[in-house]
């Protein structure tokens, strides 16, 4: 057995929201091993490297680094103690070259006051051809592609003397090549002794490179096994997995006609690489059509074609026959689209206007509320109190700011005015993240009614127990990509759906995922 | 009146307060005689009818100016190009009264919409170079004021400039189109109505229409709008439009109302003017003639103790400044902000809880 | 005659002469967007500098000594104007227009309690920086006459270039300035306190402002006026931001700007209306800042594959 360099010991972080992110955890670390952490998004593996890493400070637990307990107050006490995290949104400087990036914060100087450049310059190559990188250290950072730029992040933690390596999904952004480069440099970086934390629900990435892994769900750990002995499917079937099972009465399915027509749909992200690709897909009236997937998958991309927000995008999507590209956003509502936005923040509200103006936002030119110019105030107030009523907002009245309302019930006023106008086709996407029990549960009924009036719904959600309940048809996104697709979601385990989410298994015929050429 | 209203309201009493006893302060520090001097300030407006009528006629063009800026500012912009529409609303004022020949009831209504024209069309040009080209809205708009100074002076001395008199000024706008005053013994004129009316229409825009409702929406979270389907691009640009038509009017009433010459020929500082009014007033037009009327009333008592002390009327700008300061502070006061806030959130708990 | 006296040894001159006050007010706009904030308090600054250079001058019987304690207030007022956006949370611009209504009535307040005037400060007897020969060079011809004879703030304000160009570029807290500015949780995570880089920056910018303030009373004219800033400071931030918020950048815009001025002083001679020609800073910077926008937009749509 070698040497323990961290414990983490019943680690308990509760937010002020009475959230508990993580329960009772303990992990552990031994020199010089590629340590895998695993589990899907909001499993508290997050929270439990925040609290390593000094932002957060956790209610109970202890943590041993190098046989000594120690409190981590700061990241930049974290630093001073060896420990160095290489974020996935990377924190650089774009206008400086790297070696700049590297030595920002401990510069060394030359006649008292000016940086000495070359010896920054020398430092940071040191660095990097000690690790074998690759890395023009005279280079802009802005200049650099994506593998590069966290090569950078990677040597500025080096740089800074971490022994201990916190890596939160390095490969989300990368080139299978840059990929492969990474785990070469991760490779060495090992035999040098360091000691990496791999955050990823890559399976086999975890395969090829770590040699240990811990798995948590739901906040608490699913246990530490070595990476040899555990099997893809095993690793799926403890990350993905239903603590509860919820159950809702539905109707028999009756479909309608085809309301929404996807072909061969691409969307290329920022960096050019393709975030939805080629997919095809119908969506009748009547149904409940689950999309299920590791977040970050092409979700929020496909969303944003679907609802008219984003126009770029190649292929077809017909919305009763229109295609998407030809309309506006208000178009796209008018012909019956609601979409429940995954952040309710940033698109579902605006938090310093009252419950009044954030639920007509939809309808303000209905002409049942609205004249041509001026607004019919009294039809709209009468509106919006029976709304709050009907969806259980708790306020005391609209007059309320949104921003003043807690999750659940801001949720509820985005679901009241999209619902609001019976739309045909509804996009929920994670409709009921983050929120209330019982505001949750009040949300899945809701889209169950519309189903049985006739909508057709897309659920996206990570939320497994909801989509597994709710869905009529369902399919399974990974990287951009339906890897498979089940027409009787009553019979699909959730091991199953891992291995399908977690791209160990593909199903290339995708039946039943068109209905009609 | 919920908690966060009642905390704006008491942060901007007490931001006045303040800034009126920092302002008593300066008195007291560079006066021979300040006791006489704060009692002027205070009480002078209201000594006589004609001193009162100064407060009211100050207040005029600020509601304009007041209006413009809440609705520019509603979209979320920095455009302080309202300086310039006011100002280019009173040349054309001038230049459409010299220049045609309108029966005295359409002439005044003539040069006002001319005037309000052209204002919108100087708050557009910062807006649109903008969408055309991403360009910073606070410096074009900026230039586009120090423009108009210019050409307006250009315009003055070459084409409205009346030779006979001593000053550079224009010649004499007829008397048809001049605004009449409406109340014996002061110069109130008709313009007092338009002003008002154009807080009141300013009022029913922003929160009784549809595009006012969209404009609010943009300025408050584009992105929502955006989502909404709003055209927040083409709202943006309405914005800017109807501010700068408020501003030119504004500029064309003052003109046809308290000049009977065109004599502008350095900046007034409305644009200036209209950004603590609408700081006072939240940018809700309806509260803008109270807080028009405040520095109105302020600036009149102010420019009386200059007359009757040895204290200047600056002091007021100073007052202004201090305002402005605190009041968008958002951490002025913020302590007593989140206990009145986490009062009435246990005070929702409970009721909630009651409820169920 | 007009392209005579614009290839004249004295039009590059008076270029150099009106360019000084922009640029000092540039630079200071440059290092305060550096690090992310716009410092449209440039414009008060000024006009309080160009007071307090007259009163202290005065008071020392020495112009230097006058300079030293408006650098210093012109700092304070820096750290005012920081302390507001940064403590209070005060709209940046909207704290800015405050400190500019401020400088216009306490500068008029000021002036008439120590000299009794409201408008001019000829009563007071403030000393100014005076203006040196530069032997040699002053004997190279033409180039003699353009840079020789200039005001030593203006040879400073030269400098001054060069050294902040240094600073921000060559020296760590500069690295960490531009750090702050362009991605602040970056310079977060290496232990860098935002507030405190942006405070300094603030400072710095409110000192290089006051000189470029006190130049107009100490040295581009002998006396103070009221509102003599006119506008200055905002073409400064125009100047800086069309440079790229670079020190060179801000040079070159502000001779630009300066040329414009000292255009605008001799064409006022020919037959040219002088009025239009008073537009000239103002619409070339206009332009100047609706082209520079345009390639950058045009440069960022590129880089994100829009």
């Amino acid at each position: 057995m070698s040497e323990k360099v961290l414990q983490m010991n019943n680690i308990m972080k509760i937010y002020p929201n009475g959230v508990v992110a993580v329960e009772d955890v303990t992990f552990e670390l031994e020199k010089g091993e590629i340590h895998a952490l695993l589990g899907e998004n909001g499993a508290g593996k997050s929270t439990l490297m925040k609290v390593l890493f000094g932002i957060e400070s956790p209610e109970q637990g202890k943590i041993i680094l190098n046989g000594t307990e120690t409190t981590i107050k700061s990241p930049q006490d974290a630093i001073k103690k060896g420990i160095g995290m290489v974020h996935q949104h990377f924190m650089l400087v774009p206008s400086l070259t790297v070696a700049e990036n590297i030595v920002l914060g401990t510069e060394p100087k030359k006649s008292g006051m000016f940086i000495d450049m070359e010896k920054a310059v020398e430092l940071s190559q040191q660095i990097a051809e000690k690790y074998n990188f690759d890395v023009d250290v005279r280079e802009k950072v802005e200049e650099l592609p994506v593998g590069i730029k966290q090569k950078v992040e990677i040597l500025k933690a080096l740089y800074r003397g971490a022994d201990i390596l916190i890596l939160d999904e390095p490969t989300a952004v990368l080139t299978p090549q840059e990929t492969d480069e990474l785990f070469i440099q991760l490779k060495k970086l090992r035999e040098a002794g360091h000691t990496i934390i791999f955050i990823s629900h890559k399976l086999d990435e975890i395969k090829e490179i770590c040699d240990r892994a811990t798995i948590m769900r739901n906040g608490k750990s699913k246990g530490t096994h070595l990476v040899k002995d555990i099997s893809t499917t095993q690793m799926s079937r403890l990350m993905v997995g239903r603590d509860v099972v919820l159950t809702f009465d539905k109707k028999p399915l009756d479909l309608k006609e085809t309301v929404l027509k996807v072909r061969n749909l691409c969307v290329a992200g920022s960096t050019g690489v393709k975030r939805v690709n080629n997919l095809s897909f119908d969506l009748k009236a009547g149904e409940i059509f689950g999309i299920a997937g590791v977040e970050g998958n092409g979700q929020g991309h496909l969303v944003e074609v679907l609802t008219g927000l984003s126009k770029k995008y190649m292929g077809e999507i017909s919305v009763f026959g229109m295609e998407a590209k030809k309309h506006s956003i208000k178009e796209i509502r008018e012909l019956g689209m609601a979409h429940i936005p995954e952040d309710r923040m940033t698109l579902g509200c605006a938090k310093n206007m009252n419950i009044m103006d954030n639920m007509f936002s939809n309808q303000y030119d209905n002409p049942e509320y609205s004249g041509k110019v001026m607004l019919k105030s009294k039809k709209i107030e009468k509106r919006v109190n029976e709304l709050i009523k009907e969806y259980l907002v708790k306020c005391k009245s609209y007059k309320q700011n949104v921003g003043m309302l807690s999750g659940g019930n801001i949720q509820k006023v985005v679901v009241a005015r999209e619902f609001s106008t019976n739309p045909k086709i509804i996009i929920a996407n994670q409709p009921t993240r983050g929120i209330d029990v019982g505001a949750a549960a009040f949300i899945r009924q809701r889209i169950i009614e519309f189903r049985e009036a006739g909508s057709a719904i897309i659920l996206i959600s990570a939320d497994l127990n909801e989509i597994l309940e709710l869905s009529d048809r369902l399919a399974v996104i990974y990287k951009g990509q339906f890897a498979g697709v089940f027409n009787d979601v009553k019979n699909v385990t959730e091991g199953e759906l891992g291995e399908y989410m977690l791209g160990i298994k593909k199903d290339d015929k995708l039946e039943g995922i068109i209905y009609e050429q | 009146m919920n908690s966060n209203t009642k905390f704006n309201v008491l942060r901007t009493v007490l931001s006045v307060g303040i800034a009126l006893l920092i302002s008593f302060g300066i008195i007291f520090l560079t006066s021979k005689e300040p006791v006489n001097a704060i009692v002027q300030l205070l009480t002078g407006p209201l000594q006589s009818q004609r001193r009162f009528g100064n407060v009211i006629e100050a207040m005029i063009p600020l509601i304009f100016t007041g209006v413009g800026v809440s609705i520019m500012f509603a979209a979320n912009e920095i455009n302080l190009a309202g300086e310039g529409a006011f100002h280019l609303g009173g040349l054309v004022a001038t230049y459409v009264a010299l220049n045609t020949t309108l029966p005295s009831g359409i002439s005044p209504l003539a040069c006002i919409l001319a005037a309000g024209f052209f204002g919108a069309m100087v708050t557009t040009v910062p807006a649109v170079l903008k969408i055309k080209t991403e360009s910073d809205v606070l410096v074009s708009s900026l230039m586009m004021n120090y423009l108009i100074l210019y050409f307006a002076n250009y315009v003055l001395s070459n084409f409205l400039r009346d030779p006979s008199a001593g000053a550079v000024v224009s010649f004499a706008v007829p008397q048809t189109t001049q605004l009449g005053t409406i109340f014996a013994g002061t110069r109130i004129h008709i313009g007092l109505f338009i002003a008002l009316a154009v807080a009141v229409f300013g009022y029913i825009f922003m929160f009784k229409t549809r595009t006012g409702y969209e404009l609010r929406l943009t300025g408050e979270n584009r992105s929502f709008a955006r989502y909404s389907g709003i055209n927040v691009v083409k709202i943006t640009l309405i914005s800017q439009l109807l501010g700068g038509f408020i501003f030119g009017i504004g500029g064309g009433v003052e003109l046809l109302g308290m000049y009977n010459r065109f004599t502008w020929t350095s900046q007034l500082g409305y644009g200036w003017d209209a950004i603590i009014i609408t700081t006072l007033a939240k940018k809700n037009p309806l509260y803008v003639p109270f807080a028009a009327f405040f520095l109105a009333y302020l600036r009149t008592g102010a420019s009386i103790m200059a007359r009757s002390t040895d204290v200047v009327t600056e002091i007021v700008t100073i007052t202004q400044g201090i305002i402005i300061l605190l009041v968008v502070a958002e951490q002025f006061l913020s302590k007593y902000k989140h206990k009145m806030i986490a009062k009435e959130a246990k005070a929702t708990l409970t009721n909630e809880t009651e409820g169920e | 005659m007009i392209f005579e006296a614009i290839i004249s040894p004295e039009f590059f001159n008076a270029t150099l002469r009106a360019t000084t006050p922009i640029l000092f007010a540039a630079l200071a706009s440059a290092v305060a967007s550096k690090s992310g904030i716009t410092n449209m308090a440039l414009e008060g600054i000024m006009l309080f500098s160009a007071l307090f250079g007259v009163i202290f001058s005065a008071a020392f019987q020495s112009a230097w000594m006058g300079l030293l304690v408006t650098m210093i207030i012109g700092g304070f007022i820096g750290f005012f104007l920081a302390f507001f956006v940064l403590r209070l949370k005060t709209d940046q611009i909207l704290a800015a227009i405050a400190i500019n209504l401020i400088a216009n009535g306490a500068t008029i307040l000021i002036l008439l309690a120590v000299s009794g005037d409201r408008g001019v400060s000829s009563s007071i007897q403030s000393l100014q920086i005076p203006r040196v020969a530069i032997p040699v060079i002053e004997n190279i011809p033409f180039l003699g006459r353009v840079i020789s004879n200039q005001n030593i703030l203006t040879y400073i304000s030269l400098i001054m270039v060069v050294v902040v160009h240094m600073f921000l570029y060559k020296t760590p807290l500069g690295l960490r300035i531009r750090a702050v500015g362009e991605n602040k949780d970056a310079a977060e995570s290496v232990g860098i306190s935002s507030k405190k880089v942006q405070y300094i920056s603030l400072i710095i910018s409110g000192v290089l402002a006051s000189i470029g303030g006190f130049f107009l009373s100490g040295g581009y004219l002998t006396y103070f006026t009221t509102g003599m800033s006119a506008g200055r400071g905002f073409i400064a931030l125009a100047a800086a931001s069309m440079g790229g918020n670079t020190p060179i950048g801000a040079f070159l815009v502000s001779i630009l700007f300066g040329a414009a001025q000292a255009l605008a002083n001799i064409l006022q001679l020919g037959s040219w209306p002088y009025e239009l020609i008073q537009m000239l800073p103002y619409f070339t910077t206009l332009l100047g800042l609706g082209i520079y926008s345009y390639i950058r937009m045009k440069k960022r749509q590129r880089l994100t594959g829009k």
